[in-house]
């Protein structure tokens, strides 16, 4: 589903040069569920920043679904994204003025689905996340693992090839935090890729594959035995 | 533009964002309310000075005499001027190229005026035929004075509507019905109205032959006025006027002795070029209204071009957002646009139709002296309008812009 060959990323800083990924190559299969972990400054961010399309690659190269990404002007990148990838991320990002239903329709908006349609779906995916009850809600008004379920709800709706999950629980309680693993854990069990980048172990013992970021490369990628999640619920 | 699902988005967002909608809207909406009822009431300075003009023929001339101030060849000061027909006829043939219309006038005092066993109140005067074009009269019934009533010294009578309405009311036409003036029957021939209204309706006019003949007037004349020969524009007729002004004045002062620097003795009354001096205040006053109405428009658009920026930070992590979920940046800035130029066209329309309703509704009656029926040209009104939603749009775009720029990362990152 992902290859990636070679990544190299630096950033500017003034007149000094940041080089953040020194070199990754690294492979995701279709289904698969990996925790990228790493201190703060490992890189994680920025790979999931490329992986996501959010930020360009300076050398090597990257492969999505058979699709090699490389010089995407805005419009291609924001087509690539909206088509291949779901975002989670750990402060929600949900729009406030719009109802739950309403955020987890957007992404289809911008795919054009009609709004009869859009609403379905939106409910079905809410409907999944067992949030069908508080469809008309605004997101002020759910609590935060509740906002996440939500988030998540609307990265599936646009029935992504693979969902990138920026740090999902860092917000959250451990109780909350494993009601969202159990809910992620479902969902990959139905057969999605999903990245998650995050620091907390317990977090990454919950995916079949850990990628062990340090310094811009990978100093361990290991399959693991999965903790399922549903024990902690 | 025709995007449906475009428009539901929009509503959607202005549902929930009432307040700022509303402050958006109502500094457009403002803006042109200000600058129509300004033009309008700009329009209606103008009317109600060119109604004040309308009532004597514009490019009439009236001279009337006074008394000296300045002794001048070896005459005092404190003479009085009497004008006789000798300077009527003179000055007839030396202008006689200058001149359209020309009428001497006669007041005639003292004369007791009867209907039957009525006696009434009203002013006698004796005139030419042509006063009628100086006066600006219009004939509702019979005729004005003829050239042959004045050269015959016939005694005919005109009256106007307000004596026939107020005399004349049990009788279907006063045509052919006779005037008693100080025992001398006059015959009605016509009834004229004057545009001034009814405040220039109290005089009965008569041959001024007649007059000068019948009440003992000799040669005398009260007053002499003209009208000029119409022209193309106003800046000729003002030149025109005015020099026939000071050529007339100049035969009069040698006529009759006195020194050219005495403004008493000889009075010209000039509309024109009174009016020249209310157009140009009305200009000044127009551009002013002109300058502050688009000064408050400016200001319009200021407020829009403001609140759009806020709007775009406000909502940088909403457009974050929307670009992780795949929005490309031109439907950012389509999207901001369209909110922009939808809320400022609503606005600007609004704004419109309330200030012409009010100056439909209230301009009409508006008594004020020099303000007639404040209106504005609709099509200048809703130029303004969408010079404002064309203002609005590119205020709106740069912003909106910046919006569809903003890196995802940076627009996402918790504060």
């Amino acid at each position: 589903m992902i290859q990636i060959k070679d990544l190299h990323k630096s950033y500017k800083m003034g007149k000094n040069s940041l080089h953040v990924l020194k070199g990754i190559n690294f492979n995701v299969e279709e289904g698969e569920l990996v925790a990228i972990m790493g201190s703060s400054g490992s890189g994680k961010s920025t790979l999931l920043n490329i992986l996501g399309m959010l930020d360009e690659l300076d050398e090597g190269t990257y492969t999505l679904d058979g699709v090699a990404i490389k010089n995407l002007n805005e419009t291609k990148a924001a087509q690539y994204r909206n088509k291949f990838l779901g975002f989670i991320f750990q402060s929600f990002n949900l729009i406030n003025y719009k109802s739950a239903a309403e955020n987890v329709a957007l992404p289809l908006y911008y795919q054009k689905v009609a709004r009869k349609e859009r609403q379905e779906k939106a409910l079905k995916y809410l409907t999944q996340v067992g949030l069908k009850e508080w469809a008309n809600h605004l997101p002020s008004e759910l609590s935060g693992g509740q906002k996440q379920r939500v988030a998540i709800a609307r990265a599936m709706a646009a029935e992504p090839k693979v969902l990138l999950a920026d740090e999902p629980t860092g917000a959250l309680d451990s109780t909350t935090s494993y009601e969202v693993m159990d809910l992620i854990q479902k969902i990959n069990d139905q057969g999605n890729t999903i990245l998650i980048v995050t620091h907390e172990p317990d977090i990454a013992d919950m995916c079949k594959r850990i990628v062990h970021l340090k310094d811009g490369v990978i100093i361990e990628d290991k399959k693991i035995e999965q903790v399922r999640a549903s024990k902690y619920v | 533009m025709f995007d449906l699902e475009r428009w539901q988005e929009i509503f959607d967002t202005i549902r929930k964002n009432k307040l700022r909608t509303f402050l958006t809207g109502l500094s457009v909406a403002s803006g042109i309310f200000i600058l129509v009822i300004l033009l309008g009431f700009g329009q209606g300075m103008q009317n109600g000075i060119a109604k004040e003009f309308e009532q004597d023929a514009a490019t009439s001339v009236w001279v009337w005499p006074g008394v000296t101030t300045i002794g001048y060849k070896g005459m005092n000061p404190g003479r009085p001027i009497q004008f006789r027909n000798e300077n009527y006829d003179m000055a007839g043939v030396l202008f006689e190229n200058q001149i359209e219309n020309k009428s001497p006038r006669l007041f005639i005092r003292g004369v007791f005026i009867n209907y039957g066993s009525e006696s009434l109140a009203y002013n006698v005067q004796g005139v030419s035929h042509q006063f009628q074009f100086i006066e600006n009269e219009f004939m509702t019934l019979g005729r004005f004075l003829s050239q042959q009533d004045v050269d015959s010294k016939a005694k005919v009578a005109i009256i106007s509507n307000k004596i026939n309405r107020e005399v004349f009311h049990a009788l279907e036409s006063p045509i052919g019905e006779y005037l008693d003036l100080s025992g001398i029957p006059f015959k009605i021939v016509g009834v004229y109205g004057d545009i001034g209204g009814e405040r220039e309706e109290d005089r009965i006019y008569i041959p001024v032959s007649t007059a000068q003949q019948v009440f003992n007037g000799a040669d005398h004349l009260n007053n002499l006025s003209y009208t000029l020969p119409p022209v193309e524009d106003f800046e000729t007729a003002v030149a025109q006027s005015i020099k026939f002004k000071n050529d007339l004045k100049s035969y009069l002062q040698k006529a009759h002795t006195v020194a050219p620097e005495d403004t008493s003795a000889i009075q010209v009354y000039n509309p024109m070029e009174e009016a020249k001096r209310f157009y140009a205040l009305m200009g000044g006053i127009k551009f002013f209204f002109w300058f502050v109405g688009v000064c408050t428009i400016i200001a319009g658009i200021v407020g829009v071009s403001n609140i759009m920026l806020i709007v775009v930070k406000e909502r940088t992590r909403e457009i974050g957002i929307r670009k992780a979920l795949g929005a490309k940046p031109w439907s950012i800035v389509g999207m901001i646009l369209h909110e922009a130029i939808f809320i400022t066209a609503i606005a600007g329309f609004t704004g419109l139709i309330l200030s012409m309703g009010i100056l439909e509704i209230v301009g009409p009656h508006v008594e004020v002296d020099y303000v007639l029926n404040p209106s504005v040209n609709f099509n200048v009104a809703l130029t303004t309008v969408f010079v404002l939603i064309f203002a609005g749009a590119v205020a709106g775009f740069f912003p909106a812009w910046r919006a569809a720029k903003i890196h995802v990362i940076e627009a996402l990152r918790d504060e």
